[in-house]
């Protein structure tokens, strides 16, 4: 922790930064963004279990871009995060500084995003033992009941968007969801409208989720939406063997063509 | 109307649950679903939550559902015809809400009553009866004292349960509605318990006077760096309005196929952009900040001042459920300890 | 008004008029006759008209209260409601529900000089108050309306101009911007505040009603004030994102005001103390 104040000191202190977007104390057992802006502010900081939050989400806002140049605390979601958007050309390299830190809270050197790269090539995008077993929990039950489990989360669904709003990819200006000539999808919270814009949103990031799971933290209803983009993301390594995060220069699977790309979906 | 105290036993519950059903009422109350707490119908009081300070989302869609149908229209060639919604509210208990939520309902209706009269709200609030349940418990997101109300306020219930020492409840009968309740079964209102009510309280300290707010927060409007700074790390999403008691805020949407469809009313935020986008693309509210503003604005300066409520009942769920960790008391504290 | 706050009124379409590109005029019958016997408005207020199956968008009500068995309504084609509107045809059926809002105060108005400046699309919510003025035109002292558009294909209600315009009890200016006049326009040419200047009405026992868009509003307000017209006595109409159009729906408020239910008509004294929301 004291590594990197000091090194969020240093960045403001010379300009290198000019807003630091790191992790504060929030209330009760949480953390929360902080914005530190002067170098006497660093103290704020912290770094431990509470600091889950991908940070990269704020990157979308014209008030924090307002801020100046970020230096933004990154753990590994963050850091998929951001060559995620960095190849879909969001984020430039050398509009932002990347504070890594590692799984154990130490301050990693990641001048560039290369070396971003080389470090998450270190930990590939897999589900661990217990991600998988969530999944295989819903994979081994039969069509029928996965639809009615399905049923059930998304009957608590209020349309809060809150899960659009925490995920850093979700950045579109104008939201598919907002858009209303067509009204592609209904607004209200109903059966049909809830199923609709999950399946949409969820489709709308195959291949792109880094897995961060803020979706199913910010959910106020408990939904777990990360088993849908964890699904999908296991779909796409499958099929194309791509993984999103992985690189600042990636393809988009769904994007681009191949000729060896499979058409065995034509019968 | 003077409360009438009387003792409820925790075993005759049951029988009060059957009563309520078979007069024809159906009932909605917590209810555990994973790590969430729900609203919904019961049939026994065992199938209730236990021991936790608040539900996750509110019970405000019993009078003012998600998603409700306005009325109905079909297409005949030329013309239209529009049908009034086929079903009319079912009689419906509330039970076990806090006493943050009870006050709620009043303040839904401050606003549905205000000059024009809404029917569709009136005739679910009618129908339905609070049998509210004070607070042993609070956290630290509960301002309700903040606001006006108080872990063990009577206003807005029907009946105020306070569970004793004993486990035996305190119920006081509040209203006519609640004396309509009772009747079901007066066999189980025994005599008042001798036991102090506030003994069995949560204690929750005011954290704020609401006066000081409201005079400092009408000077406010122009600070942007103020609500931009506060605002900095909301994501503008509408969790905090969606599970708010007291947010009324609706969108009208039609729904319809060639034969006919549907207008509805639902829950809407001010936090999204899309809330006050004009279809030329001007947005009078166009970033969070603005947006952060006018929600504290309209529910602690701009509702007491045209309709005498504060929009807010400290119940805290916007602080426990925001992604972002805004925690609104914090905001309002900074306002109203605001030196300037 | 329908015992369902938000059922609307069946109105049958009876004449549709082209006013400009993408602008048309409505004039809208009851379709139940007895609930056009009871209605009444007073000029100032707006409605929301229905298309069954897109939805609600708000207009001014543009025609008089003191012209019975009809309401009219114009509206520039624009999204989604106003888009299915501009579909439909004369004998189609849609939805109207209203009065609503605050009224432009005509009977104070009783013996006072009338002066109307209008841009574009927004003399709709004015020629409502000119019908009427001009309905009971012994009420008032003189008449002056000032209106431009960027065009002339733009103005509205090119007929009714041309119809004030040879009364002779009321003054008409007409003017295009530098650049949208035609080889055989006859009214002036330049921004709607240079022509107001030129013009110079007295300010001594008028009203001022200004409608347009922003822009107009901003750079006519000084010259009003040069020519010595007080807030109080100078009257516009705000717009807002509306959909209950009756105070609950939340969102048409600037501060702690509603422009559905405290206006849409303010003076501009009433706006020099509202915050900068709209």
């Amino acid at each position: 922790m004291e590594e990197l104040r000091k090194k969020a000191r240093e960045a403001l202190a010379s300009g290198a930064a000019q807003v630091v977007l790191g992790y504060g104390k929030g209330s009760g057992k949480k953390a929360r963004a902080v914005f530190i802006r002067k170098p006497d502010q660093a103290d704020k900081l912290i770094l431990d279990d509470s600091c889950v939050q991908n940070l990269a989400v704020y990157l979308k806002k014209p008030e924090v871009r307002a801020l100046g140049k970020p230096a933004i605390v990154s753990r590994l979601p963050t850091m998929r995060a951001l060559l995620q958007l960095a190849s879909e050309n969001q984020v430039a390299e050398k509009d932002l500084l990347v504070l890594g830190v590692s799984h154990d809270g130490k301050l990693l050197d990641l001048p560039e995003f290369k070396a971003m790269e080389d470090y998450v090539a270190t930990a590939p995008l897999e589900l661990t033992a217990e991600e998988r077993a969530e999944l295989d929990k819903i994979q081994k039950l039969s069509l029928d009941e996965r639809w009615r489990y399905w049923q059930e989360q998304f009957a608590k669904c209020v349309k809060c968007y809150a899960c659009r709003a925490a995920c850093p990819l979700c950045y579109c200006a104008n939201c598919l969801a907002e858009c209303n000539q067509p009204q592609w999808l209904p607004v209200p919270s109903h059966q049909r409208g809830n199923l609709e814009w999950h399946i949409i949103r969820a489709m709308h990031l195959a291949g792109r989720c880094v897995s961060c799971g803020d979706c199913s933290r910010a959910c106020p209803a408990g939904i777990p939406l990360h088993l849908l983009n964890r699904k999908l993301a296991e779909e796409l390594f499958r099929n194309f063997k791509s993984r999103a995060g992985m690189s600042a220069k990636g393809e988009y699977a769904l994007g681009v063509f191949k000729p060896e790309d499979k058409e065995n979906f034509i019968k | 109307m003077a409360i009438d105290k009387k003792l409820l036993k925790k075993e005759s519950l049951d029988q009060l649950f059957s009563r309520l059903k078979s007069s024809g009422r159906s009932i909605l109350a917590p209810v555990n679903r994973g790590e969430q707490i729900f609203f919904e119908q019961v049939n026994s009081p065992g199938e209730m939550a236990k021991d936790y300070i608040q539900t996750t989302l509110s019970a405000k869609g019993a009078v003012f559902p998600r998603c409700e149908e306005l009325f109905s229209y079909r297409f005949e060639a030329q013309e239209v015809k529009l049908e009034d919604r086929k079903s009319e509210p079912k009689p419906t208990v509330i039970f076990g809400l806090r006493p943050c939520d009870a006050a709620s309902f009043a303040v839904l209706n401050s606003v549905f009553t205000w000059d024009y009269q809404d029917e569709l709200f009136k005739s679910r609030l009618e129908k339905t009866a609070v049998i509210g349940l004070s607070c042993k418990k609070a956290d630290e997101y509960c301002f309700c004292a903040s606001v006006g109300g108080g872990p063990g306020e009577t206003q807005g219930s029907d009946i105020l349960l306070t569970e004793l020492s004993s486990g035996n409840y305190l119920a006081e009968i509040v209203t006519d509605k609640g004396r309509d309740l009772a009747a079901l079964a007066p066999e189980l209102f025994g005599p008042a318990p001798a036991e102090d009510k506030e003994k069995n309280l949560a204690a929750v300290a005011k954290q704020f006077e609401l006066k000081t707010l409201n005079a400092k927060l009408s000077q406010l409007f122009d600070k942007n760096q103020l609500w931009v700074e506060q605002s900095l790390r909301c994501l503008g999403c509408g969790a905090c309005a969606f599970v708010c008691p007291a947010c009324v805020c609706f969108d009208l949407q039609d729904e319809a196929g060639r034969k006919g469809g549907v207008r509805l009313r639902c829950w809407d935020s001010c936090g999204f952009s899309l809330f006050t986008l004009h279809t030329s693309g001007h947005n009078p509210r166009s970033v969070q900040s603005q947006r952060w503003r006018q929600r504290l604005m309209h529910k602690f300066a701009y509702m007491p001042e045209r309709q005498n409520f504060v929009g807010c009942v400290g119940c805290g769920r916007c602080s426990r459920l925001c992604p972002a960790d805004m925690n609104l008391i914090e905001h309002l504290k900074e306002i109203a300890e605001n030196r300037e | 008004m329908t015992a369902n706050l938000y059922k609307p009124y069946l109105m049958r379409i009876e004449k549709i008029t082209e006013e400009a590109p993408g602008v048309r005029t409505f004039r809208l019958k009851f379709v139940n006759e007895d609930e056009g016997k009871n209605f009444s408005f007073q000029a100032g207020q707006f409605g929301l008209y229905s298309v069954f199956g897109e939805g609600e968008s708000t207009f001014c009500i543009a025609s008089s209260p003191t012209r019975q068995g009809y309401i009219e309504c114009t509206f520039r084609q624009m999204g989604r409601v106003t888009t299915a509107l501009a579909r439909c045809e004369e004998g189609s059926v849609i939805g109207f529900r209203g009065p609503y809002g605050n009224i432009f105060p005509l009977p104070d108005w009783k013996g006072r000089n009338l002066l109307f400046v209008a841009g574009g699309i927004a003399l709709p919510p004015l020629r409502c108050v000119i019908q009427n003025a001009l309905d009971r035109r012994e009420n008032f002292k003189d008449l002056t309306i000032i209106y431009g558009a960027r065009t002339v294909a733009d103005l509205v209600y090119k007929h009714e101009l041309g119809e004030w315009s040879k009364r002779g009890d009321v003054k008409v200016i007409t003017t295009v911007d530098p650049g949208g006049e035609t080889p055989d326009w006859k009214g002036e040419v330049g921004f709607v505040p240079a022509v107001l200047e030129k013009a110079a009405p007295t300010s001594a026992n008028t009203i001022a009603l200004v409608c347009g868009p922003p822009i107009m509003i901003k750079l006519t307000l000084p010259v009003l004030a040069k020519l010595g017209f007080t807030p109080e006595n100078i009257y516009s109409t705000l717009e807002n994102r509306m959909k209950c159009g009756v105070g609950k729906c939340g969102r048409c408020n600037v501060g702690k005001l509603f422009v559905c239910k405290d206006g849409p008509v303010f003076t501009l004294a009433q706006l020099n103390t509202m915050p900068p929301e709209y």
